[in-house]
This record gives structure tokens, sequence and C-alpha cells, in this order.
């Protein structure tokens, strides 16, 4: 690899050939703002102008973005000429942006309140008060809003939409003043192909794209003395959660996160890592029969909602590979309003469920017309991971000082294969070692199954299962690299019995409700929050082996895959195919 | 790929649908080709609704986003109707100051139509452009392919009346 020598800010600095002027001084701790860039997702626009960088012997200022190093280079970020343009740059962006800061959803996070003030900036010299409001705010998606104000025009989300989700719902559309953001002839975000996964709000720099709220109807069930609210929380919760009082990426927090529950007032908490577990008896026993009877395989996992909502509209010719299950926030949905009313005897209709998920579609599919088999809605509200923070916030507790404190009985019970849910490569890993010791009777011998850990867009493995023979397996995230393996099964191609297929890159710790920012370096540390809870913390490591479930089983369910679970625990998918390509460039 | 052609047949007859068809494998598989089938498809259908916009973003395998993003970008594409005749007034510096503002208002009045719309009868679309490098004449009033020169907002009836 050649390397290029040049000086930034009289720093004498060496980087590889190619690198931009952005990336030579961010991989040097020399700060130049930017509110378009997105190295990781190979976004540079050059949009937001905000990187103006003086470079000897150019003629007029450069955007440090888009302009790669040379040798001898002399850059300069902070003169006199590069700091007024700066400033003039953001006070116009500004002056086309609605001043609600102190009310809006990215108060705190946004980056362009972060980079007014790195600029300096004292007055916006322009009118900027009047922002119709008609027209310009699209509530209509159970998921996401985008309020198209707030847009700066970076495209991030156009980006991570199209080339890495391939889903390719937003655009820029119009022209010069008039350019928006939208789907496809400015319909509603609810009647384009969108599958709600979220990853655009992830990367927006500013308020214009957050999750619909649904905080205030949570308080409303809380303060209702006639509801008994119950409240489960995805693994990737009490991975992040702490990030959004300051604490360090991949603090494991689910001591704190239980404790803070019941301080506001949710009677009781359980956890979405039990009906993990309890997906994995029901899904493993799916695979097996599939593998003895002749079912469709490949089996593909059915935990993802965005993914679900991809599969139903891009591959709709291969629902049946889906696994039948419900994600485990609907069979949890389901169960609480059955055999938790059942056991608790509380009357199924003063049950309120409620979620916390890091994920955005995950409102989506509670809203699902078949998510209603327990006779009621399944689970009542779903929150992201942001959204508990500032009911944390709100509620006036010091949550990185809580004491920690456990699940409620008996659905709060769970093991270490629940958790790595959270993960890319986690759920696979849950099923085989599941899968291995039912079909031998005896264990893995080793539980950590390497080779489906880590971001790597495709995983593959083959695990030699007892009598099955030789299992070869595939988990992909990121629904670009999805695209990869459902066209192999598409051309027949794929030979694989069971894969798992998470909609966000890096899996459920990176969904489109995590705390912001998300990117590579923080997915790292969320995942290894959660393996760190299944290697160490928690002393059952398989799904079968949890107590509760059981029990449940014994009591309830009776078997995996009977009647009852048909009825509460497995799903059908809806084909949304006749719709429209939407393809990444090859 | 039945459900599309219905909704084409809608909107245009058979012989433009297969014109359609025609433009749209003339340029399938190669890169590049979505401007070229826009183009051509403008001129053929005249203008660009949901249900052309579709069909190319499934034969040209695109996201239907992306179409709209390049339609909605070049002016020479529309999505309504175009008139029998086009009428654009220049409302470049020279031609607005010697009242190039007076004759698009006058326009819009006796159309009773906005910029970029067409009249309900389908004879006239009124568009507003900037500046035709022919400041000399201005304010400049161009029909179809005829430029008209130094005009008066009294005379563009007279003007209107040649076109039927």
């Amino acid at each position: 690899m050649s390397t290029v020598k040049l000086t930034i800010d009289n720093r004498k600095i060496e980087v590889e050939a190619g690198t931009t002027i952005l990336e030579a001084a961010q991989k040097n701790g020399i700060k130049i703002p930017t509110l378009c860039a997105w190295t990781e997702i190979n976004h540079t626009p050059g949009a937001c102008r905000v990187c103006m960088t003086e470079v000897e012997g150019q003629r007029s200022l450069i955007a440090a973005c888009v302009f790669p190093v040379s040798e001898g280079m002399v850059v300069r970020t902070n003169t006199e000429k590069v700091r007024h343009a700066r400033k003039m740059i953001v006070e116009l962006l500004l002056a086309n942006h609605p001043q609600e800061c102190n009310f809006c959803v990215r108060n705190g996070s946004c980056d362009l309140q972060k980079v007014a003030e790195f600029v300096g900036l004292k007055e916006v010299r322009f009118d900027y008060t009047q922002f119709p409001k008609e027209g310009m705010i699209d509530r209509s998606s159970p998921s996401i809003v985008r309020d198209s104000r707030k847009c700066i025009e970076c495209h991030r989300c156009v980006t991570v939409c199209e080339q890495i989700q391939t889903v390719s719902v937003l655009t820029p559309a119009h022209r010069g003043s008039d350019v928006r953001v939208v789907p496809a002839f400015d319909l509603p975000l609810v009647e384009s192909n969108c599958i709600a996964c979220g990853q655009c709000i992830l990367v927006c720099p500013v308020g214009a794209l957050y999750e619909k709220d649904d905080v205030d109807l949570v308080w409303k069930a809380l303060q209702d003395p006639t509801k008994h609210v119950i409240v489960q929380e995805a693994p990737a919760i009490r991975a992040a959660l702490g990030e959004e009082f300051g604490m360090p990426p991949g603090s494991l927090v689910t001591g704190k996160m239980i404790a803070a529950l019941r301080r506001l007032g949710f009677d009781k908490v359980f956890d979405t890592n039990f009906t993990a577990d309890l997906t994995i008896i029901e899904e493993g026993n799916e695979l097996l029969k599939r593998v003895k009877e002749g079912g469709t395989l490949p089996m593909i996992t059915s935990c993802s909602p965005g993914w679900i909502k991809f599969c139903e509209h891009f591959y709709p010719d291969l629902l049946d590979h889906l696994s039948t299950c419900k994600s485990p926030q609907q069979m949890f949905g389901a169960l609480a309003k059955t055999y938790y009313a059942e056991l608790s005897g509380i009357d199924p209709k003063d049950i309120v469920s409620v979620s916390i998920m890091p994920c955005t579609a995950k409102k989506f599919e509670a809203q699902r017309p078949e998510m209603n088999s327990s006779g009621f809605r399944d689970v009542d509200y779903v929150l992201t991971t942001r959204e508990l923070g500032r009911m944390i916030k709100e509620g006036g507790l010091d949550f990185v000082n809580l004491p920690d404190e456990d699940y409620d009985a008996p659905m709060g019970e769970y093991t270490g294969a629940g958790t790595i849910f959270g993960a890319t490569g986690g759920v696979m890993e849950a099923a085989l070692r599941t899968v291995y010791a039912v079909v031998t009777g005896e264990n893995l011998p080793s539980l950590d199954i390497t080779p489906v850990r880590g971001l790597e867009g495709v995983k593959e493995a083959t695990v030699k299962v007892g009598a099955l023979g030789d299992v070869k397996i595939a988990v992909a995230h990121g629904l670009g690299n999805a695209r990869k393996i459902m066209d192999k099964i598409r051309e027949g191609k794929a030979d694989y019995a069971f894969i798992e297929i998470m909609c966000c890159p890096g899996g459920c710790i990176s969904g489109g409700g995590e705390p912001i920012p998300t990117n590579n370096e923080i997915r790292v540390l969320r995942s290894a929050a959660l393996y760190k809870d299944d290697g160490n913390v928690q002393k059952k490591r398989q799904s079968h082996e949890n107590e509760s479930v059981k029990k449940l089983y014994d009591n309830f369910l009776k078997e995996p895959l009977g009647h009852k679970s048909h009825k509460l625990l497995h799903t059908k998918y809806v084909k949304r195919g006749d719709e429209l390509p939407h393809r990444k460039d090859d | 790929m039945k459900a599309e052609e219905n909704e084409l047949l809608k909107d245009f007859t058979p012989e433009q649908v297969t014109r359609l068809n025609e433009i749209i494998n003339k340029h399938k598989g190669k890169p590049g080709g979505l401007i070229p089938v826009l183009e051509e498809a403008q001129v053929a259908l005249e203008y660009l609704p949901i249900s052309v916009q579709k069909k190319i973003a499934l034969e040209l395998n695109l996201p239907l986003s992306r179409i709209y993003g390049v339609v909605t970008f070049y002016s020479f594409f529309t999505m309504t109707p175009r008139g029998k005749h086009t009428v654009r007034v220049c409302l470049g510096t020279a031609c607005y100051v010697r009242g190039g503002k007076a004759i698009a208002d006058t326009l819009k009045k006796e159309f009773g139509i906005q910029d970029g719309e067409t009249t309900p009868d389908r004879m006239f679309t009124l568009e507003t452009i900037r500046c035709l490098g022919a400041c000399g004449l201005g304010p400049v009033l161009v029909v179809n392919e005829d430029v008209h020169g130094r005009v008066k907002p009294s005379k563009v009836r007279e003007i209107l009346s040649q076109y039927t």
C-alpha cells in the first residue's frame, strides 16, 4: 500500500494514498466539521460544504470530504478564510431550518447543533421563522416520521436506503430550492415499499427522520389504575440503553434497566429473551420437521420484522422459506394475554403489554392484523431504546446510579442463547446449540460458534449434527447482504439447511431504534456486551435449559409445534410483491 | 406484467404502448439507458405519468424512486399531459426588466392556469423559462418553435390566435 506525506495545520502526517483530506484529518485526531459525509457507507456527496479547508496552491476553498490527499500537500483547517466561510455556510443552513431545538427529538444529539457550536456561530441574520408545517411532516408510517422542514439535504438516508438496505424508497426529487427527499411520487411513506427498518434515522444528522413517538400512550397506561401493565425488553436494549445516559458503548445495564422500568410503574418486568428461548424450541423443531419430512429448505429465520416486510415485498415467491415462527416480541405478546393472564388470574382485557425494542419495524409488526391471536392486540405499545431513554429522563431517574434488580417470574427467565439474539449470528448460534442437543442428546463440544459471529456481511459454516450429518448454514445482516443469499435461493443454488437474516447491519444492536450515534465501532462494542452476557453472566447457555420455558410447555403449550403453539406462536405472511423492483446498481 | 399493461392502456393507445415497449427494448440492459428511454418516451407519449414510470422501472430493473428523481429533475420531462402547443415566456433578467412578468401574468389570466400547467382543452401548456439568449428581442414569447420578440401584453391574444 503506497502512502502519501502531507501537512495539516502544521502537523506532518502520513496516510494511505487515495484517502480524502477529511479521512486523513480524522485518522490523525484533527477535527473538520461535516454534516453529510458518512464514510462507513461510502457516502461523501460533498453536499453540505461545511468541511471547507484551505489547500496551498488551490485557488478556492476545498471540500475536505471529496478531495484526495497528494504528496506534499499543505492543508489548513482553521484559517480566517476557512472559519469565515464555514460559519456562513452553517448560518445559511440554519436560515433554512426551523429553530425548534428546544423541543426537537434530536436536541442534544443533533449534528447541526454541534456543528453550529463548533464553528462558533453567534447569530442567524436571516428570517428563519417561516416554516409551513402543512404537507411537510409525514406521519403516515406506524414507525417513522419524516419532517422535510428540518432536512438539510445531506442524502445519507437515501444512500443507506438504496445502497445498504437496497430498499430504495427515498430519493431526492424536484430541482433547485424545491429539492426534497421523498418516496417516489411524493407518496406518504406508508404507501411506499418502506420496510420501516429505521436505518435512515440512525444516519440522519438532524431531526428530519425519527421514530413515531408512543411514550405518552405508555405513560397514560401506567397512570391508569385499572390496567395491569407488563413490559418486555429485547436483548439489544441492555447493551445500549446506558449510552442514552452517557455510559460508554458496550455497557451491559440489564439490572439498572429492570430497576428503571419498575420505578416508572410497570407492574411486571419480563424479558423478550424468555420468548427468544421459546423461539429456539419452536424454530429448532420446525427445522428438524422440515428436514425429516422434506419441507421447504433452506428455512430462514423470521425474528426481524423489517426483514419479513422486505421478503414480502421483494421475494414474495420465497415466503415458504420463512420459518412460520412469530418473532420473540409477538410470541411474548400472545402469551402475555393468554398464559400469563391465566397464571395471574388477570382478565386479559386489563393487561397492557408494552415492549421495548431496538427497532422501528417492531412498531409496524405489532399492528399487523395477524398479531391478534390472543383475541386482543398481542403487543399494545412498542417503544424504541431512545424512547425508553427519554421516558426514564422524564421520570426523573438517575439511571447511572440505579441499583441492579432482577426480572419477575416466570417470563423473565432466560439463557445466554436468548440474549445473543441481539447480535448478527446470534439466533443461528442459539438454534445450533439446541438442535445439536435435540438430535444427538449431547451438548455441542463448544457452545461458542465463532464463525457466525462478527460483522462480515455474509457468514457461512458447516456444522456436523449427529445423525443429520453436515448441516450447512448461512448468516446475513443488512438487506443488501440478504439479497445475495435470496438471489442464490431463487436461482436454486443455495444448498443451506438454515439461514439467519437480520434486517439491520450488525443485527438488532444497531436497529433503527437504538441510541444515536450508531456506527461500526459501537456495533462491535454492543455485540461484545451481549456475548459477555451469554458467556460470563448467564449460568445457562442453551434455550432448552430454560426451566420457565419447560414449565410453559408442561402446563400450557404441551408440545412444540402443537395445537396451541400453532395458534399462538406461528403466523402467516403476505405477498406484497405486486409492487416494484428496488435494486441497487450492479 | 398484465396489470401494468392494463394500467398503461388507461392512459395511452395500444400503439403508444407498443412504441413504449420498443423504446425500452432498444435501451434495455445498456448502462445509462434510463435517460434515453425517458427522453424518447416523453417524445412519443408526450408525458410520463406514474403508469409509464412503473413500467420503465420494472423493465430496466431500477428503483421507482430513481425514475421519479430523474423525471422531476429535468424540466424536459413532465408527469401531466402537455397541450398541443407549448407556450414559453422568458423571465431571464433582460426579458424580466422589459416586461416579461406582465406577459406571463397575462397568459396565466388568459388560460386560467399556472406555470407548468395545461389548459383543460389540452391546447396550450404554459411554461416560464430563464433566458433563451435572445435578450435583444425581449420580452420573448416562444410558441412551439416560433420565437415572438418585443411582445406586449395587448398583443398576446393575437399571437395565440395563430395556433389552433
